[in-house]
């Protein structure tokens, strides 16, 4: 089959879209969040653009009473409320037969039986070719559980001639020896080759246009290096608090549930030397160099700063603090805001921080990378001309309003030579509006092609945990987090951490 | 939108820069300037459409009427910039001796350095390329199917003068066919022995399916005629049985494979905007139409030994 050429495919012919082969998803956990606002959404309108084969066929397996038809509606409704591309009635016809629901706890040998004859009959019904992804949208903790009834029930086994995947989403661990017990729990039963971890920032067109930007131009990779950038500033800025999610947040904090997968992820892409190709092993090698030349500095006390949001007022709105959410208890010191610097131990970068922060009830919803650079070596101005020019910066505007910055310094008209920073923009969202997808779709898409490049492995994920523990190890030696009015750019400390090296806090 | 009576194109271009000023001078981000040379009564249509598809191409929309072209020249134009999608548009009315020198109006509007596109949303000149507003632009859109007069030759003429930069959106409309076909072949890697398209009488995608299939596969392919709408079914037959495609309300197919259940494909005819957007996606030469282009002659050229006839 591999070695087949197809006559009617041919690499000019650039306007027909990659489409799955046969293939089918069961989907563990269709009640929680993810699965109705990002999973579901996403399959239809991947079917809406005519990029999911005929007959691709959804399971959904879960502890409730329904039927075939009850499962329908509920992801009729998650696609009506949360779908990027209107509703259209032939497009649900094309889903809709395939859809089956398997009732039953994660423990229970009779429904994982049920599912294995439920999947061998979509083979027979709906011609998916016995090839299925496990989208595993449940808390690690049961990770273990449903790998293993797969693996008994003969659901894990893949063959010559079809595959089976399985799709995990973070957190992958709580520390480094965690994410290595998660990892062997997976690699038991699927080959590393069929394990697909999501980071969605990695789906983002915007993050992928980091590659683009740096490598398909020339007038930036000259000056990415430490002979110009003074520093790098990575910031992912919520502004809402926990929510719902005590359960899954209290203990986890800002720094394991996104510094160690988002941040540092962007943070390689920013640092990374170019891949030879963008294949998916090259692209991840040069990832894993980067994360493996990643050091902390050596007084953490001074580099790294937390903080736990308190009552206050967040866009004209009276929130509670973080203590007095639901489920959290009063004397929590789980961090909701956290910031560390962090080297990258290479000669393009020695020397230049990289400042990495995270918080919930920020000022606003941000997330973007700003590289500064250094000032000019000599000014040939007076000191009155650039009093208001500042260091050029430019900005990665992950989301909202994705794009680019640039700023840099222009003279004032008038008849005094007077100069002050201006900012260019590149708007991602204006020049390629609405065929751009959501994360989720390209990375559903990319499960069942088999497509791995924008997957971290787990070698990545370990990396990561190691810069990370000895942050977390030390603040939880440490006593507890600073606190910061809700809707502020969090505790002082943070900014004292960037004085202290002579720079502040960009405001995004 | 501006009126500008009895104007140049320096005033429009002035009244573009006036027009983003007075909006605050806002990011445009336009990535190319597409003309659409267009009659009076068909210019609301084109103008909407263009503006849908620039919400994914932000660009200048030059829209171009060419009007009666006796007595003295006279250029009239209505000038703004987007309300609600990022771009720039441009109604250009000419009358008179100025209409056979259209693209002296035209040049100095074009974007600096950046890709042209055309449009001829109804009536295409016969070659497009040395059209002098074609010549202007790097992608030379037509529409075979929506012409006015002498439709069923449309398709054959347009081939025929094949310039690298043309295409048709009758080629666009069979995307999602020729999709859904090499998808099928992805998964049954058999060989095809013969294959046939059905649509109704006149069909331009139909004819150019039939050439892309007949290029591609090297078998014979034929043509067959049915009520519509448009093209509804595809026939691949193999030795394991038939592939095939079967869609009569223009929305959802039925898609049948060897050893393999029916199962149903929305298929939904497209509107013109998504067509436009999609053809402005790729402004480079694209190969696989001028090689289906230049079957579709060969297809019609006068019989030789092999050449088979059209049914």
């Amino acid at each position: 089959m591999v070695n087949h050429h197809n006559p009617l495919r041919d690499p000019l012919d650039r306007r027909l879209p990659r489409i799955a082969g046969p293939c089918g998803l069961v989907l563990f956990g269709v009640t929680g969040d993810l699965s109705r606002k990002k999973i579901m959404p996403a399959i239809y309108d991947l079917a809406n653009r005519g990029l999911l084969p005929p007959g691709f066929s959804l399971v959904g397996f879960a502890r409730r009473d329904w039927a075939d038809q009850d499962f329908a509606q509920i992801v009729h409704d998650a696609v009506k409320e949360h779908a990027r591309t209107p509703f259209r009635e032939e497009v649900w016809k094309q889903l809709a037969e395939g859809f089956r629901f398997v009732p039953g706890n994660f423990d229970d040998d009779h429904a994982f039986e049920q599912l294995r004859r439920t999947v061998e009959e979509l083979d027979e019904l709906r011609g998916t070719g016995g090839n299925m992804a496990f989208y595993l949208a449940i808390p690690p903790s049961f990770f273990g559980t449903v790998v293993g009834q797969l693996k008994e029930h003969g659901l894990a086994d893949q063959s010559a001639q079809s595959w089976r995947r399985v799709v995990v989403e973070k957190p992958f661990g709580h520390d480094l020896a965690s994410a290595r017990e998660l990892n062997a729990v997976l690699d038991d039963v699927f080959p590393p080759e069929a394990v697909f971890r999501i980071d969605h920032y990695l789906g983002k067109e915007t993050v992928q246009n980091i590659l683009a930007m740096r490598f398909a131009n020339n007038m930036f990779e000259p000056i990415w290096n430490a002979n110009y950038v003074d520093h790098v500033q990575i910031t992912m800025a919520e502004d809402i608090g926990i929510g719902g999610r005590a359960g899954y947040y209290d203990g986890i904090g800002a720094a394991r549930d996104v510094i160690q997968n988002h941040l540092l992820q962007l943070m390689a892409l920013v640092a990374m030397e170019e891949p030879i190709s963008f294949e998916a092993d090259p692209l991840r090698q040069e990832k894993e160099k980067v994360l493996a030349a990643t050091v902390l500095p050596n007084r953490l006390d001074l580099t790294t700063a937390r903080g736990q949001y308190t009552a206050g007022w967040q866009g004209g709105e009276k929130v509670i603090g973080y203590l007095d959410e639901d489920g959290i208890a009063k004397s929590s010191t789980t961090e909701t805001f956290a910031a560390i610097t962090v080297h990258v131990e290479t000669r393009r970068w020695g020397g230049v921080p990289f400042y990495l922060r995270t918080g919930k009830r920020l000022g606003r919803r941000v997330t973007e990378v700003a590289v500064v650079f250094k000032r000019v070596p000599h000014l040939p101005f007076t000191e009155t001309a650039t009093e208001e020019l500042t260091q050029n910066a430019l900005v990665i505007r992950v989301q909202p309003d994705e794009g680019m910055t640039m700023r840099f310094g222009s003279k004032v008209p008038g008849t005094a030579m007077e100069i002050r920073d201006v900012n260019m923009d590149f708007a991602y969202g204006g020049s390629f509006t609405e065929a751009s997808a959501e994360a989720y779709e390209r990375l559903v898409l990319d499960v069942l092609l088999g497509d791995p490049p924008l997957f971290p492995r787990h070698e990545e994920v370990e990396l990561s945990w190691k810069i990370l523990d000895p942050v977390l190890e030390h603040w939880a030696r440490k006593g507890k987090p600073d606190p910061y009015p809700a809707g502020t750019w969090g505790p002082e400390a943070a900014d004292k951490m960037l004085a202290r090296d002579g720079r502040v806090w960009r405001r995004p | 939108m501006i009126e500008l009576t009895n104007t140049t194109s320096s005033r429009i271009a002035a009244e573009f820069v006036r027009a983003r000023t007075r909006a605050g001078s806002p990011v445009m981000g336009m990535v190319m300037t597409l003309i659409i040379v267009v009659s009076d009564e068909d210019a609301e249509a084109a103008m909407s459409a263009a503006q849908r598809a620039s919400r994914e191409h932000p660009a200048r929309v030059l829209g171009v009427i060419l009007g009666d072209g006796r007595g003295s020249a006279r250029v009239d134009a209505q000038v703004g910039i987007g309300g609600g999608w990022g771009g720039e548009i441009a109604l250009i009315r000419l009358k008179g001796e100025i209409v056979r020198y259209a693209e002296s109006v035209v040049l100095p509007l074009l974007l600096p350095d950046s890709p042209v596109a055309i449009w001829w949303p109804t009536a295409a000149p016969s070659d497009p390329a040395s059209d002098p507003l074609g010549a202007l632009a790097k992608r030379r859109i037509t529409d075979a199917a929506s012409v006015g007069r002498g439709k069923s030759n449309a398709m054959l003429t347009q081939c025929r003068t094949y310039a690298p930069g043309n295409t048709d959106l009758s080629w666009t409309r069979l995307t999602p066919w020729r999709a859904l076909l090499a998808a099928a072949l992805d998964q049954h890697p058999l060989k095809v022995t013969r294959a046939v398209g059905v649509a109704e009488r006149i069909s331009p995608s139909a004819d150019l399916l039939v050439a892309w299939l007949c290029d591609r596969l090297k078998v014979p392919v034929e043509r067959a005629t049915s009520e519509g709408p448009g093209l509804t079914e595809v026939v691949m037959e193999t030795k394991d049985g038939p592939i095939r495609i079967y869609r009569s309300d223009g929305r959802l197919a039925t898609f049948t494979s060897p050893n393999r259940p029916d199962r149903p494909v929305a298929l939904k005819r497209r509107e013109v905007p998504a067509l436009l957007a999609e053809e402005l996606r790729r402004l480079d030469e694209d190969d696989v139409y001028a090689a289906t282009a230049a079957k579709l002659v060969a297809l019609h050229s006068p019989p030789k030994k092999t050449a088979r006839k059209k049914s």
